[in-house]
């Protein structure tokens, strides 16, 4: 007997969004397609305005789309009003109830189901507690700092369990401490649970050590899709490359049969399978400081900063352009500023992308 | 100089007002209300206080001297509580909806409807009564179409009906304003937050926007009651002298009757009904966001 495997929690089809209309008209989302997994903690990332959040109120039915198709669980949603879809959000403004209590807002949903009040008060509680949030049951979300509002919302969207959970930027407000608890947290119920989550946020730490698989979107594209690890060692485009993490960009010519002949021309021994213009992208964790001289680049150590575990320096290239390089030991002996040094740069950890 | 001193001095231009133009016509109103009537002046400034015009209210002295129960003072106490209370709930029904649509408006669609909503305020409300008297008349068009469509004669004018849609409409901006005011600063994101927790739209009107919406219904339901209890012209153009309220009793005491203590021991009740409503609007609304 051949298994059919489940339809993914979202699948999103060729979605595409404009606002205005006419000669304002402003493409927000751009064919978007997607396939997120049951169980996935999946990841949007991006820059400010690149639609994250249009594509969520999407999913979660406050927008209608102009063409596409989304689908929850194997079920066409795309007419669905919000309130007949199995997805609950954690709205990047809050929008808690003000005329409620933290506990009536975190029951809100659990009421709509008509779930017995025993049941309620548990599920309440567990919700709060699980955010820290259990002697605030009684204030009004008004008497509450932005992060303990912030624990409310996610609370709120937490209790009733849903299929799919959309989290728009949900620890934002939270200071470092409490946001990496609220990670485990969070992980742990999705995990457990077995809920999906849809996540969308500014930290790309927090993207990369929670998630399954990111996106990483930009002007209402998605540009590259992949775990974690592909999308930091392995990026596909420069504008991923340049958005997660700290990289070197050094521009230069694909020469045909391999190696890269940068604009101040060396020659660097990168594979690629390009042509014309490239960029070379190297960590600054895979790069090495060694004796002037000896290295593929020369450059001057600007400026060396401590950074507990590691040494991180900041170097002049001769023909402009400054280069990071993250030095794993900060214990090892380091030049002063000012000196000449070289680059060594590994033909494995360099990648190169066309422009 | 201390503060509540200072603070004294700053209140005293508002509480002189308040002092003269309220409270001591209020007092007036109260002696007066123990007295006997007059001649021609209308009050008996040399009587002795008494209770004797509150006793009237409910008591009648018969031919022989002894007292019988006089209901048609509480009748006409009833009726004024149950228009007014009727011409509330209409006003809250059709003022709801309109605020709701005009809070959904553009700037100036707004402007312009708010325009629209004050502009009956510019003409005289006696003119406007008059208005609907020709509307509602035997041979008016809407009374004709009304009878076309029923099966037996249908008299609109000079009932409790009359009166009460005639208070409806005078009253009905005093519900929709302070009902806008609410809704154009409500956050509709809000109502998302409760469809996207699995409340239908008439789940999270009744959960999430009309809850908010209270301070803007309680305004609206005490601008349009208390008034009302008072009215006289209304009643008097479109009750046609049928449908007495407690307005036109006063008026008639302080009027025709030349009794000013009777009309101002009436005043005085009606004054104590409108306390009490007051009262329990605020204590209800106090209970609900304690
Ligand atoms: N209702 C709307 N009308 C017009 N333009 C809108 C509307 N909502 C969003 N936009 C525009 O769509 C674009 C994408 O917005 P969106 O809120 O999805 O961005 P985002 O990726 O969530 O950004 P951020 O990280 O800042 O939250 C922005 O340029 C925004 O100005
Ligand atoms: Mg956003």
């Amino acid at each position: 007997m051949t298994q059919v495997p489940p339809s993914p929690a979202v699948s999103i089809r060729t979605v595409s969004k404009s606002f205005g209309k006419g000669i304002y008209a402003f493409r927000v989302l751009d064919d978007v397609s997607l396939d997120i997994g049951r169980r996935e903690f999946f990841t949007l990332l991006g820059p400010s305005g690149c639609g994250k959040t249009t594509l969520l109120r999407l999913i979660a039915g406050f927008e209608t789309a102009d063409s596409g198709a989304i689908a929850i669980e194997g079920e066409d949603v795309t007419a669905r009003p919000p309130f007949h879809r199995p997805v609950n959000t954690v709205f990047q403004s809050y929008a808690l109830f003000p005329h409620l209590t933290v506990e009536q807002n975190v029951a809100f949903a659990l009421e709509e189901q008509g779930m017995a009040r025993d049941a309620i008060r548990r599920r309440v509680g567990e919700a709060l507690e699980m955010m820290r949030m259990g002697a605030f049951a009684r204030r009004r979300p008004a008497e509450l700092s932005g992060g303990q509002q912030q624990r409310v919302a996610l609370a709120r969207a937490l209790a009733p369990r849903p299929r799919v959970l959309l989290l728009d930027e949900p620890l934002s407000a939270l200071d470092l401490k409490l946001r990496k608890e609220m990670q485990i947290e969070l992980k742990m119920l999705q995990e457990e649970a077995g809920i999906t989550f849809l996540f969308v946020t500014h930290d790309q730490e927090e993207a990369l050590t929670l998630s399954d698989r990111v996106a990483v979107m930009q002007s209402g594209r998605i540009l590259q899709m992949g775990s974690p690890r592909e999308i930091y060692e392995a990026p596909t485009h420069r504008f991923v490359a340049d958005f997660i993490g700290d990289i070197n960009l050094l521009d230069g010519e694909a020469l045909p049969g391999g190696g890269v002949r940068l604009d101040s021309g060396t020659v660097l021994p990168a594979a690629h399978a390009a042509s014309g213009r490239v960029t070379v992208a190297i960590r600054p964790e895979r790069a090495r400081l060694v004796p002037a001289g000896t290295g593929a680049l020369e450059a001057t150590l600007v400026h060396s900063a401590y950074l507990g575990t590691a040494m991180l320096h900041k170097l002049e290239l001769p023909v402009g352009g400054t280069f990071l390089l993250r030095q794993s030991d900060p214990a090892e002996a380091a030049p002063e500023a000012g000196r000449r040094v070289g680059l060594s740069l590994p033909g494995e950890a360099l990648r190169v992308l066309a422009q | 100089m201390s503060v509540a001193f200072r603070r004294l001095c700053l209140l005293s231009p508002a509480l002189l007002v308040i002092l003269l133009l309220v409270g001591v016509p209020l007092c007036l109103m109260a002696w007066v209300s123990l007295l006997d009537k007059g001649g021609s002046a209308g009050v008996d400034w040399s009587s002795a206080p008494s209770a004797a015009n509150y006793v009237r209210l409910v008591w009648e002295e018969d031919f022989d001297g002894t007292m019988i129960l006089n209901t048609g003072y509480l009748l006409i106490f009833l009726r004024s509580v149950a228009l007014a209370a009727v011409t509330t709930v209409l006003s809250l029904a059709l003022g709801l909806p309109v605020a709701l649509w005009m809070a959904s408006l553009s700037r100036t669609g707004r402007d312009v409807m708010l325009l629209l909503i004050t502009i009956p305020f510019w003409t005289n409300l006696l003119v406007r009564n008059y208005a609907w008297l020709i509307i509602l008349r035997e041979d008016g068009w809407v009374s004709q179409f009304v009878n076309m469509l029923s099966p037996w004669p249908v008299q609109l004018l000079y009932n409790d009906a009359a009166v009460a849609i005639g208070l409806t409409y005078s009253f009905l901006p005093f519900t929709i304003l302070p009902l806008y005011t609410v809704f154009e600063k409500f956050d509709w994101r809000l109502l998302e937050a409760a469809h996207d927790l699995g409340a239908t739209r008439r789940r999270a009107l009744r959960r999430v926007v009309l809850p908010i919406a209270t301070p803007g219904i309680v305004a609206g339901a005490l601008l349009v009651f208390i008034p009302c209890l008072g009215a006289f012209v209304t009643p008097a153009l479109l009750g046609g002298g049928k449908t007495l309220m407690l307005g036109n009793i006063i008026q008639m005491q302080f009027g025709a009757s030349r009794n000013w203590p009777f009309g101002a021991t009436l005043a005085v009740v009606l004054l104590a009904i409108m306390l009490v409503v007051m009262t329990a609007m605020a204590l209800w609304r106090n209970r609900r966001t304690a």
